[in-house]
Parts: C-alpha cells; sequence; structure tokens
C-alpha cells in the first residue's frame, strides 16, 4: 500500500537497470566489485562537489545577514569562487614545519578527513541512496564521527605550536562534552523509535515524523542535538578553538595548502552531517510529506523524489545553523562548559526519562491517533 | 530554593533573549544591500565635493590661470610635495614680472592635507575629488598642474565692487573657533586677497 505511488524521477530506475546489465554479463565477484568502486568514487565527488556548495551557500548568505552581497565576481553571481578556492588551495606549497612531529603532523588530517567520510558514507540520501545501512547505524555514527578529534589534538600536538595546541585542548573538551549530549538526544529518538538502523527508523516515520511523534520530548532533543551538533562542528558561537583573535587559527594554524583544505573540507562536511543525521532521525529523513489517508496529496508528493526531500530539509538545517552563527557572540570556555554540563545534560536525562514514559504509557502520537 | 528558581528563570530568559536576538539578524537578512558595486556604478557614484583627491589648478576659457608663483604654497606644504618653478620677465612697460614656469605636484608624497589650498592668496590651486589616480609607474604620480602656454588671468578691474562685502562678513565667522596660532597666517592671507579677488567663501 505503501510503495505504489509512482515515482519517475526516482534514482533507483537508474540503479536498477545498471545492476541489472552488469549481472547479466559478469560474474558476481566483479559486479561487486565494480559496484563497490563506483559507490566509493561517487561518495567521494559527493564529498567534494557538497564541500563546495556549502562554502558557497555559507559565504553567500553571511553576507546577506551582514547586508553584503558577498562572492559576486567569479561567474554568474560567484557561483564559481568555491572552485577558484579549490584550485587554489590545490596549488598551494605544504610548508614541513621545523621541530614538529612530521609522522602525526602529515597523518591528522588523515584521521580528520576519514572520520567525517565514514560517517558520510552511513547518511540515506534517498531510496536507494545509502551505502552503508548498519543494524546499529546510530551507534555507527556517533562512533566513527568522534574519531575526527583525535585528528585534531594530533594536529595541535604535532604542531609544535601553544596556539594549536591551545586549541586542540580546547577543541578536545568542548568536543568530548558535546558528543555526550548529542548522543543523549540520539538516544532519545532510539527510546521512540525502537531501532537504531536508519532505515527502518525513516519507514517509521512515513506519516508522522520523530519530532512529531514524541511531541515536548522529541522537539527537546531535537534543539539540544542541534546545539550539540553545532558545538562539535566547532561553528557559530562555539567557535572558540580557533578564535582567530585569540589564537590565531586553532589546531590548524601550522597547516597549508591541502592539509588545510582538507580541515576546511571536513569542517563543512561536519555540518552537513550534523544536519542530514537531524533530518533522518528526526525529520523523516528522504520521505516526503504524507498525509495518511491524503491519498492524491500523498501522489503529489511521491512526484518529487526523494533525494530532492533529503537536501530540502538538509539545507533547512543548516540554513538554521548559519543563522544561530551569525547571531550570537562566541562563548567563553567557562560558559561554553556550563551550558553543557548545568543545563544541556540534566535536561537530556530528564528528557530520556520521559520519553521512556510516554512511549511506555503510550502517550506518542501515533498511539494516541493510531498513526501506522 | 532561590538559586533552583534562579536556573530555571535563567534558563528561560536565556532562551528568550537567543530568539530575540535570533529575530534580530532575520530581519537584517531582507535588509537592502548597501555595498557600492563600484566598477560597474561610475555613473550614479557619488563623491563628496570636499574629497580630496587630486590637486589641479583651474584654467579659464583664454588658458589663464590665477597663480602669482609667489611660492606660498610650496613652503606651506609639509612634505615637500610641490615644486613652483618661476620665471623674472620683463613686461612692456618695463617693470620685472615673476611669472610662473611650471607647478610641479607630486601626488605620492602628498597628504592631502590641504594646506596648500587654504594659504593660496589667490586662489589658484584646489582640490578635486577625481580619485581614480592609480597609474603604473611612479613618475606618472608627478604632475604638472599649469597648462602648457598658459598665463597668469589680468584681473583688478571686475573685481572690485564684489570684494569687500564678502571678506568682511565672512571674517569673524571663520576666525572665530580658529586657535591661536592660526589668525596670524589667516590675516596674512586676507590682506594680501584684497586687492584682488573675491575669496570670502574660500575658507
Amino acid at each position: 500500500m505503501i510503495l505504489n505511488y509512482s515515482q519517475p524521477l526516482e534514482i533507483t530506475n537508474l540503479t536498477g537497470w545498471l545492476d541489472s546489465a552488469l549481472r547479466s554479463s559478469m560474474s558476481e565477484f566483479w559486479v561487486l566489485l565494480i559496484e563497490f568502486v563506483l559507490v566509493g568514487a561517487l561518495l567521494l565527488t559527493a564529498y567534494a562537489v557538497i564541500a563546495l556548495i556549502l562554502i558557497y551557500a555559507e559565504r553567500k548568505i553571511t553576507a546577506f545577514f551582514q547586508a553584503r552581497y558577498g562572492p559576486n565576481r567569479v561567474g554568474k553571481w560567484g557561483l564559481l569562487q568555491s572552485v577558484a578556492d579549490m584550485i587554489k588551495i590545490l596549488l598551494k606549497e605544504i610548508v614541513k614545519i621545523n621541530r614538529s612531529d612530521r609522522f602525526l603532523f602529515f597523518a591528522a588530517p588523515f584521521f580528520m578527513i576519514a572520520a567525517s567520510m565514514m560517517t558520510f558514507g552511513a547518511i540515506p540520501f534517498g531510496k536507494g541512496l545509502h551505502a552503508v545501512d548498519f543494524n546499529i547505524g546510530v551507534l555507527y555514527v556517533t562512533a566513527v564521527s568522534s574519531l575526527g578529534i583525535i585528528g585534531v589534538l594530533l594536529a595541535g600536538w604535532s604542531s609544535n605550536n601553544k596556539y594549536s595546541m591551545i586549541g586542540a585542548m580546547r577543541s578536545g573538551a568542548q568536543f568530548v562534552s558535546y558528543e555526550l549530549s548529542a548522543g543523549f538526544a540520539l538516544m532519545t529518538i532510539v527510546v521512540l523509535a525502537g531501532t537504531m538502523q536508519f532505515s527502518t527508523m525513516i519507514e517509521g516515520q512515513r506519516f508522522c515524523w520523530n519530532i512529531f511523534n514524541g511531541h515536548i520530548s522529541s522537539v527537546i532533543a531535537f534543539v539540544i542535538y542541534l546545539i550539540s551538533g553545532h558545538a562539535e562542528t566547532n561553528r557559530g558561537p562555539f567557535d572558540l578553538p580557533e578564535a582567530e583573535s585569540e589564537l590565531t587559527a586553532g589546531y590548524h594554524t601550522e597547516y597549508s595548502g591541502l592539509q588545510f583544505g582538507f580541515y576546511y573540507l571536513a569542517e563543512y562536511l561536519n555540518m552537513f552531517i550534523i544536519a542530514s543525521i537531524a533530518t533522518t532521525v528526526f525529520l523523516g529523513g528522504f520521505l516526503p510529506i504524507q498525509v495518511q489517508g491524503w491519498d492524491a496529496f500523498n501522489g503529489i508528493m511521491s512526484f518529487i523524489p526523494t533525494y530532492v526531500w533529503f537536501f530540502g530539509k538538509t539545507a533547512v538545517l543548516i540554513f538554521l545553523s548559519l543563522w544561530v552563527r551569525w547571531s550570537f557572540p562566541r562563548l567563553r570556555i567557562d560558559q561554553l562548559l556550563n551550558l553543557e554540563w548545568k543545563y544541556l545534560l540534566p535536561i537530556n536525562l530528564i528528557n530520556i526519562v520521559l520519553m521512556v514514559i510516554l512511549v511506555l504509557t503510550g502517550l506518542t502520537l501515533k498511539d494516541i491517533f493510531g498513526i501506522m | 530554593m532561590d538559586s533552583v528558581s534562579k536556573y530555571f528563570s535563567g534558563l528561560f530568559t536565556g532562551i528568550f533573549s537567543l530568539l530575540k536576538g535570533m529575530s534580530v539578524t532575520w530581519k537584517e537578512l531582507w535588509t537592502p544591500k548597501v555595498t557600492q558595486q563600484y566598477p560597474e556604478n561610475r555613473d550614479t557614484l557619488v563623491i563628496s565635493d570636499r574629497f580630496r583627491a587630486e590637486l589641479t589648478m583651474p584654467h579659464d576659457e583664454n588658458n589663464e590661470h590665477a597663480c602669482t608663483a609667489c611660492g606660498i604654497c610650496q613652503m606651506n606644504c609639509p612634505n615637500g610635495t610641490i615644486v613652483v618653478t618661476s620665471q623674472i620677465i620683463e613686461t612692456e612697460d618695463g617693470k620685472k614680472k615673476k611669472i610662473l614656469d611650471t607647478h610641479q605636484w607630486d601626488l605620492g608624497m602628498c597628504t592631502f592635507c590641504n594646506l596648500c589650498v587654504i594659504t593660496c592668496p589667490s586662489d589658484a590651486i584646489k582640490f578635486e575629488n577625481t580619485f581614480e589616480n592609480a597609474v603604473f609607474t611612479r613618475s606618472k604620480l608627478v604632475q604638472k598642474l599649469n597648462n602648457e602656454g598658459s598665463s597668469l588671468r589680468e584681473k583688478k578691474k571686475e573685481v572690485k565692487p564684489v570684494e569687500p562685502k564678502p571678506v568682511v562678513e565672512a571674517k569673524p565667522v571663520v576666525e572665530a573657533p580658529v586657535t591661536e596660532a592660526k589668525p596670524v597666517v589667516e590675516k596674512k592671507v586676507t590682506e594680501e586677497v584684497k586687492p584682488e579677488e573675491p575669496k570670502a567663501e574660500k575658507e
């Protein structure tokens, strides 16, 4: 009943055709090998392209918040600006720092980019566009994304520079603190959804997104997840690890060229990853807006392909993140830790208990209104 | 009990003030952009008349200027930006007269302090607001202000009935706020001006 709306623009048509074409001419081993390589290449390309688009969008929206135009010289409306920046950063020299720990110094950016890349692979971008779908997807994402902090700490340590070191330490303190809140917020929704697998979690939100399903408790978890996700990505009011006025650039002060580019890329992609996980967990993932019983409406909404829905919802959350970033002043380190340990964490713990009570007593919207 | 209520009131007032801040930035997002798109908006660009960009010596339609080559601008220039060269010629009635040879101004050394214009007794030079002065070599920054073949404007006739009034009127206004050091200079200037041209508007 659910899947019989026509979805002509869906990417599954193309991937299904490709798969059957390969299978008809090759053995299982080669089919899998080719498909793995294709998926890996596509993910890497998407990673770079999304980062470029995000950098452009960020600069443009930032400018609009400050009543400026933003980049508007390279290409129409400055569309090629981030491409030009990328070419510049690829051509720059990778400076070798004297008396730095050479091996760790070069390894650090790879930790960062690998962690964010591994998380990126687990994101469901649309129907049939989900590379890694573990049955412990939420756990996997939280575990793998926290590997990135190793890259930050190593960068600060191996640069042999006190500003980098302080920046990395601040970043570590911040990341470890807020990781806790983000994990608890996700756990609240795991309690509600009853699963850790992204695909089943999305399927369960077809007619009632998790943020509505758990009403008050879900909304609190959503806000907390956005705040702590924002803090994890070292952005906005929480950017004190790279506070320009105090620490030049924080942990990546000594990096240049491509290595700096890795950090830059990972920072923007982490913003995207946080937004897309929030989309998947709270806002129904790639599913279109559907109302139970309104078949015509559901058919029209399903006509829009799922990847458009996914990127649309994610874009809204990214805009929210930029909005917050350009609204609030930077926190001090004590205020930052106060916010986490005195406010977010206790609220979060109470919130989980509240969610458990809601689920056990049947007070979620699905239970009340009998939505399937 | 007090600390508990403080905790919660702090939490909610904090959330309220954050939302208020976000509403401010939301409004700011939609305000019209004020950035000047410079090279494209040359036609509509408004530069203040008082902006000092380039020193010029106005010439009239007969290719005549007002510079008497007295050298006061050169003496007053703090940077030695101006070099006035003159020559002595003999007029038809046998008088010896100093005329301007070249009035040279170096844009690269100028601080645009306006002292030369203020002190010029004959109002011969002024700052224009033509600001696009970029050149590729430093030597092009040195400009000769008087036109080729120009000469000193002969005056005295038409000016006399006009001049006393503006000078007398303007003087107290101008001099009132000026500090001790300046009036000496100003007086000299105005005295020298009297027989020549109305110049009260010049300040």
